[in-house]
């Protein structure tokens, strides 16, 4: 086609596009920071266990509405999933091996998403939202009311899970095993993201959320992509409930509930939608803030919180990695005056 | 005689008690510069959105090629070789130029599913976007983003999308609309030196730039055609001055 294709190689406008994906140099700091946290803070490993789940959950949530522009409410419905899958196997002694748990856990909330989002994805905007509110709040009064599978109410605890490679003990007063296991998966499934969205089919989501029209017109399947990337999240959702279930041993209606869907929400709108590590700032901002919060005034803290995500909302709409972004390109711009 | 390269009969399109489309015969040849003009709510939109599969007609049929595509889905048709500029730029404004293209021809290239290769390592896509924007002026301003870039560049662009589906049918819906007279031979002489196999209709108002590059001449008028035949036919029909020409004024 082009006689002299390999000329365009050197383009700056062609090498930012084929370097855009290579690793940052501050790329490892999170991961350092977190295998750090494992040795300096041995006692509040169940802490940084639940952090490193909602982590994942918030990942999850940045692929379908950070990059493909899908807003929900109901991203829990497929926590729940993954949760209710570990939990039920487990508590009916058919299956409690970890790895391969979490894997069909990944699989039965996929089938949720895809499902689903066949239906919803019709839709847009409000009428979505809604939709996948509706999702969520169905699940969880089916998971409420199938009291013999589920437990109903109480959930389902004492989950026996089976130590992990067949050695190593999930033991929830010394969470050790938990925690790595926990980042490691955390660790796999960000990998698995971060090469989606830097792909050609993570440019079409992109490409999607910033003009849906056009890709109609330039013939991209735009409805079929949703669907898939929505099924995607739903997995990666449901490896967050999975492992959850697996790290706390029980698994209750909370974990199908909108506390937990806007929870995230919440998180990843502070950290900075659509970047990737706006999951990892905003779950670790939100647990600080609100341990914080909580300390200083206990009986309505969420009020300071509140209000710190109406000034976000109002002034920082790309959460504060958008305001470090903002910062950086302003240093850069004073010290190459030209 | 073969058939032509983009063919419509009896289309129909009613919405509710208005008739947008009526009975339109309409031919687009091979290699064709044709143009469709009318004045305002004369159903030019109406038509783009029937050859482009954005709405499915009350009755009539769609021909590529001879082949019936009036079912076809919107992106079918695109795969088949029917690609349209807008008459409002509907750019990705927070992409670069580069990315605005990829994305077209990622689509074509059958590259866009793959998930697991980073975007700019295709380099078949990188590399015929790049040659697309070279030869539209464009290969300086690959890397910046369409929000930075003057209106005249954007529509461009506009036009780069499209021709980066490669097609064989290319709808431009009013190219020069917005654009400063002093940016608007940037879009002339790009349409101008189209690659000469793609047939093209233009849908406009402004008459210097249908009188100039139009070979033939469509004129519809409540949704029906009012004419058709040559510029000099068109500009010398004393009814289509009545209706149209008339009031714009042209010699």
């Amino acid at each position: 086609m082009t006689p002299s294709g390999a000329r365009w190689a050197d383009h700056p406008a062609a090498v930012a596009l084929a370097g855009r994906h290579r690793p940052r140099a501050w790329e490892p700091i999170p991961w350092v920071l977190a295998l750090a946290f494992y040795f300096v803070f041995p006692k509040y490993l169940g802490f940084g266990t639940e952090l490193l789940i909602t982590i994942l959950f918030a990942i999850s949530l940045d692929l379908v509405l950070g990059y493909a522009g899908i807003v929900t409410l109901g991203q829990a419905a497929f926590f729940g999933a993954g949760a209710y899958t570990v939990g039920i196997l487990a508590k009916r002694g058919i299956w409690n091996e970890p790895l391969t748990g979490l894997i069909l856990a990944a699989l039965v909330a996929a089938a949720v998403g895809l499902g689903s989002g066949l239906v919803l994805l019709r839709t847009g905007g409000l009428t979505l939202l809604m939709l996948t509110l509706c999702t969520m709040a169905l699940l969880e009064e089916a998971a409420n009311l199938a009291h013999e599978y589920t437990g109903g109410f109480d959930g389902l605890d004492s989950l026996p899970i089976a130590p992990l490679f067949g050695v190593f003990e999930f033991n929830p007063l010394y969470p050790k095993t938990q925690y790595l296991y926990v980042l490691s998966v955390l660790f796999v499934c960000f990998l698995f993201v971060r090469t989606l969205v830097y792909s050609p089919f993570g440019q079409s989501l992109t490409g999607i959320r910033e003009n849906t029209l056009r890709m109609h017109a330039v013939g991209a399947p735009v409805r079929g992509r949703l669907v898939l990337c929505y099924a995607l999240s739903a997995a990666i959702a449901g490896v967050a409930g999975g492992i959850w279930a697996q790290a706390n041993a029980y698994v209750n209606l909370g974990t199908l509930g909108l506390d937990r869907a806007a929870t995230v929400l919440i998180i990843l709108v502070l950290g900075g939608y659509g970047r990737l590590y706006g999951a990892f700032v905003g779950a670790v901002a939100y647990m600080a803030l609100s341990h914080f919060l909580s300390k200083v005034y206990p009986t309505a803290w969420q009020l300071g919180l509140g209000l710190l995500l109406v000034v976000i909302a109002l002034f920082a709409r790309n959460g504060i990695l958008g305001i470090a972004e903002a910062a950086a390109r302003r240093l850069r711009v004073r010290r190459a005056p030209s | 005689m073969t058939a032509p390269l983009l063919e419509t009969r009896a289309l129909c399109r009613n919405f509710g008690a208005l008739a947008a489309a009526r009975d339109i015969d309409f031919r687009l040849e091979a290699g064709a510069r044709h143009a469709l003009i009318g004045p305002n709510g004369a159903g030019k939109t109406t038509f783009v959105n029937l050859l482009t599969g954005v709405l499915q007609p009350t009755t009539g049929a769609v021909l590529l090629k001879g082949r019936d595509i009036t079912s076809a889905a919107q992106a079918e048709r695109v795969k088949l070789g029917i690609a349209r500029t807008f008459q409002i730029n509907r750019l990705f404004r927070r992409l670069s130029v580069l990315e605005n293209v990829y994305l077209a021809v990622a689509e074509r290239l059958g590259a866009a599913p793959s998930m697991f290769r980073p975007a700019g390592r295709r380099r078949d896509v990188v590399d015929e976007s790049m040659h697309l924007l070279d030869t539209l002026k464009l290969g300086g301003d690959a890397g910046r983003a369409i929000a930075e870039l003057p209106y005249g560049r954007q529509r461009l662009v506009e036009l780069a999308i499209a021709l980066g589906l490669s097609p064989e049918v290319l709808l431009l819906d009013e190219p020069a609309a917005g654009v400063p007279s002093a940016e608007s031979h940037i879009i002339l002489d790009a349409v101008a030196s189209l690659p000469a196999h793609i047939g093209v209709l233009i849908i406009d108002h402004d008459m210097d730039l249908v009188f100039r590059f139009a070979e033939r001449i469509t004129v519809l008028v409540s949704g029906a055609v009012f004419a058709t035949g040559s510029p000099r036919e068109i500009g010398a029909n004393p009814d289509v001055r009545a209706v149209y020409l008339g009031r714009a004024g042209h010699g």
